[in-house]
């Protein structure tokens, strides 16, 4: 999946820069430390913008060029800050074969915005996930976290109508 | 706090302490104390996104009102497999089975069923025919499995490291260290004719034989990236008996000489990984996982590294690049991770379902293992049961079950009257199985012969409204966003396939497409330099090889016979069927639908038609009509 940069403006604070450096910190002597920074470094932060790793790389020595690439070769760091309402529907292969296609163009129609962006407002974004393991409730989404199972097309409107408010 | 358990004697005493806290769910024993039931409630993913947590509170609650807080036992476990049920609740010791139980049914349970001694008959699970099932074993969803992976699962706390100890947990770790030699560990493990369950079969005895040759620093590794779409077998074992990985790992530390693990999960996998590192902590602080181990002057550690959604981590040697804080990219082979693996130190890397099963093989001895399963094949194996079946969920069978009684008799069949078509096993690295060999014998070898493969166990069944070129799209789709591109005949070559799968399902394919397809993925097989591009043609090949017909149909009759494809699909309106109601035309969204002059014999209204310029074919109609007057292809 291609990652643009974002162009949403960035809002980091200094508690959360200084939370950033504890992290480098705590990883800086382990081998392999690079993937837990990141992925700490974005628990803080929400996403990974060139701000960020351009913390990173002074504190750790490593190029920002080398961290750009972990970043963009991983599907989990993002470059993009999710909407206020993150939308993600898994593209698994039991959601897909139940219709989890049909799901995300129903969306993409309601919402006017295409699968992996966010909208212009920075309300809603939407993402088509890899498998969640809920496969049992297929097909499945995810709205902030919480899970929908069993879906169709049909009941889209009605989960996105108690967001919209 | 959990008491140091420093010696094999302090290990056995535990055992006898806690033995009777889950005699009640196995059906060794009845009360202990004031304790009269236990009630499990499935803490797994699906039943925890079907909302099991809420379940736990209420029932929290509404012991607590009537005072019998003392009384009943609740336990979280992790999954008993039949996730299409979910939230499941199971009453012990009578083995009561309750499904898709909603917050609003806990007081009836508690009044009626702990109280009273009556059963809620309106949630319990009934089978087909409608017969009342008593317990688990009644159901055939069970009967026909054989639980060694999973024995755990289901019927432990997985957060209660004493829970597991009561369940013979690391017994095995104790006789390896006290009673065998390293040699006579691996030698257990190639008697055993265990093979790695992650997808390639590789000898796990042979495997732990040439790490042990080499000398050094060593290193453990488990794969926990499970990135199979429609997989989630390694995410039960490392939710439900999540002890069972860490007691292995140390048994392989212990053969290879190494002292320190790595267990690399999904980061997609919360629930999994706070187990895990529950049980990790909880080990340490008994000290079965650290220094001087039961007193035999063994040393192990262990610690977490999360995998950050990248499907080609999953194969061994990106794993460990990732491990090490890089892309996760492939590196040549040789050397082996045997003699150059992690940090560059001989490592052996398992998956967890292989590991799940090393501790019984230790106890039970490898002739107990080898006598299930087939030739080559031996013990059992764990599916993920999804897609068009009733029964979707876990279950584990030994080797050489057909795929016939996996999906008829324990998966309960295809819903809505529906034909079976196909499995598909092996995820975007294997192939799909047709209907005409559904007698096969599943094992590594019969798989691999039939053109697709066992891969990590996800079994996904699919029905007369799937389009095998549709599917075969889908999983090159999907390879071609996950190959890293290090190689150039996997990075090209696998979007060349999809490209021209995209041309055949427009509707602009031509025959000799297909020759293109065939020649261009055994390049991609024979020059890729790892397992996903390797494998990666192989949903192609295998549809290509038992739905010819349908990739024809596509191409020649511009048709799409299971009318998925929607640039080749569609809908019209027979007119003999039609009442005229207009239903339809409400629902269209693009007004494509509009009323013609011909009133069908025995109706009162004129026939609706639509006219196929308009026609956004989004189906709506098709839902909207009662009297199946609509039809696509």
């Amino acid at each position: 999946m291609k990652k643009k940069p974002t162009t949403v403006a960035f809002r980091g604070t200094k508690e959360q820069e200084e939370k950033l450096l504890a992290v480098i910190e705590k990883h800086k002597d382990e081998m392999g430390k690079m993937m837990p920074i990141l992925q700490e470094a974005q628990e803080i932060y929400g996403y990974l913008p060139i701000e960020v790793q351009k913390i990173i790389a002074r504190e750790t020595g490593v190029s920002l060029e080398e961290i750009y690439g972990i970043i963009s070769f991983y599907a989990q760091f993002k470059l993009n800050p999710d909407g206020e309402v993150a939308i993600a529907v898994c593209l698994g292969t039991a959601c897909y074969v139940k219709g989890a296609g049909e799901l995300i163009e129903a969306i993409e129609q309601e919402l006017s915005i295409t699968s992996g962006s966010t909208s212009a407002d920075g309300k809603f974004s939407l993402e088509a996930t890899r498998c969640i393991g809920a496969c049992g409730l297929a097909p499945v989404l995810t709205v902030n976290g919480e899970v929908y199972g069993r879906l169709t097309k049909k009941d889209i409107p009605g989960i996105l109508a108690k967001y919209k408010a | 706090m959990i008491e140091k358990i420093s010696s094999v004697a302090a290990l056995n005493a535990a055992r006898e302490a806690h033995i009777n806290d889950v005699a009640m769910r196995v059906g060794t024993n009845a009360a202990v104390g004031k304790i009269r039931k236990h009630i499990l409630i499935c803490g797994g993913t699906g039943c925890t996104s079907s909302g099991s947590t809420v379940l736990r509170t209420a029932l929290e609650a509404e012991l607590a009102a009537k005072g019998i807080a003392d009384e009943i036992k609740i336990v979280t476990t992790g999954c008993f497999g039949l996730c299409a049920l979910g939230p499941i609740v199971i009453v012990y010791p009578e083995g009561t089975f309750y499904s898709m139980v909603k917050v609003e049914d806990i007081a009836e349970i508690v009044e009626s069923h702990l109280i009273g001694g009556t059963v809620v008959e309106r949630l319990e699970y009934r089978e087909k025919g409608n017969h009342t099932v008593t317990s688990l074993n009644d159901m055939t969803f069970y009967k026909k499995q054989q639980r060694v992976a999973l024995h755990n699962c289901g019927v432990i706390d997985p957060e209660n490291i004493t829970e597991y100890i009561a369940r013979d947990g690391y017994q095995a770790l104790a006789k390896v260290l006290t009673s065998m030699t390293r040699e006579d560990v691996v030698q257990c493990m190639l008697d055993s004719g265990l093979r790695g369950r992650g997808g390639a079969g590789f000898p796990t005895g042979l495997k732990w034989k040439f790490a042990m040759g080499s000398t050094g620093k060593k290193y453990v590794a488990c794969n926990a990236d499970e990135g199979d779409p429609g997989a989630f077998m390694d995410r039960s074992v490392l939710e439900g008996d999540p002890h069972a990985l860490i007691e292995a790992m140390a048994i392989a530390g212990f053969a290879i000489g190494a002292d320190e693990g790595y267990v690399y999960v999904r980061a997609e996998y919360p629930i999994a990984i706070q187990r895990l590192q529950i049980a990790i902590d909880q080990a340490k602080e008994a000290g079965l996982l650290g220094e001087n181990i039961l007193g035999t002057g063994f040393n192990f550690n262990m610690s977490l590294r999360f995998g950050a959604g990248a499907f080609v981590c999953g194969e061994e040697t990106a794993l460990m690049t990732s491990i090490e804080g890089n892309r996760g990219e492939p590196r040549p082979r040789p050397p082996f991770p045997a003699v150059k693996g992690l940090f560059g130190k001989p490592t052996v890397l398992n998956n967890v379902e292989t590991y799940a099963n090393i501790p019984q093989i230790i106890l039970k001895g490898p002739q107990w293992f080898s006598s299930m399963g087939t030739e080559k094949s031996k013990g059992t194996k764990v599916f993920a049961l999804g897609g068009k079946i009733t029964n979707t969920g876990l279950v584990e069978v030994p080797m050489g079950t057909t795929l016939r009684e996996v999906i008829e008799e324990i998966g309960g069949g295809i819903p809505n009257g529906k034909k079976f078509k196909a499995a598909q096993t092996g995820g975007p690295s294997g192939g799909c199985i047709p209907a005409h060999l559904i007698d096969t014998p599943i094992d590594y070898d019969n798989l691999i012969a039939i053109g697709s493969m066992m891969g990590s166990g996800g079994l996904i069944v699919m029905d007369e409204d799937n389009c095998m070129v549709d599917i075969a799209r889908f999983f090159l789709e999907f390879t071609v966003d996950e190959s890293c591109g290090k190689c150039t005949p996997c990075r090209i070559g696998t979007r060349r396939l999809l490209e021209i799968l995209d041309k055949i399902i427009a509707g602009n394919g031509e025959m000799e497409d297909l020759d293109r397809l065939e020649e261009l993925s055994n390049y991609i097989k024979s020059a890729s330099l790892c397992g996903l591009g390797q494998t990666a043609p192989n949903p192609v090949l295998s549809t290509l090889r038992y739905f010819r017909d349908e990739y024809v149909a596509h191409i020649v009759d511009k048709k799409c016979p299971a009318g998925v494809c929607k640039k080749l699909t569609n809908y019209t309106i027979v007119k003999d069927q039609c009442i005229g109601c207009g239903v339809c035309a409400k629902q269209c969204p693009v007004g494509a639908i509009s009323r013609t002059d011909y009133v069908a014999p025995g109706k009162k209204l004129a026939a609706m038609e639509i006219d196929p310029a308009k026609c956004v074919k989004c189906g709506a109609c098709v839902a909207s009509c009662r009297f199946k007057a609509i039809v696509k292809g």
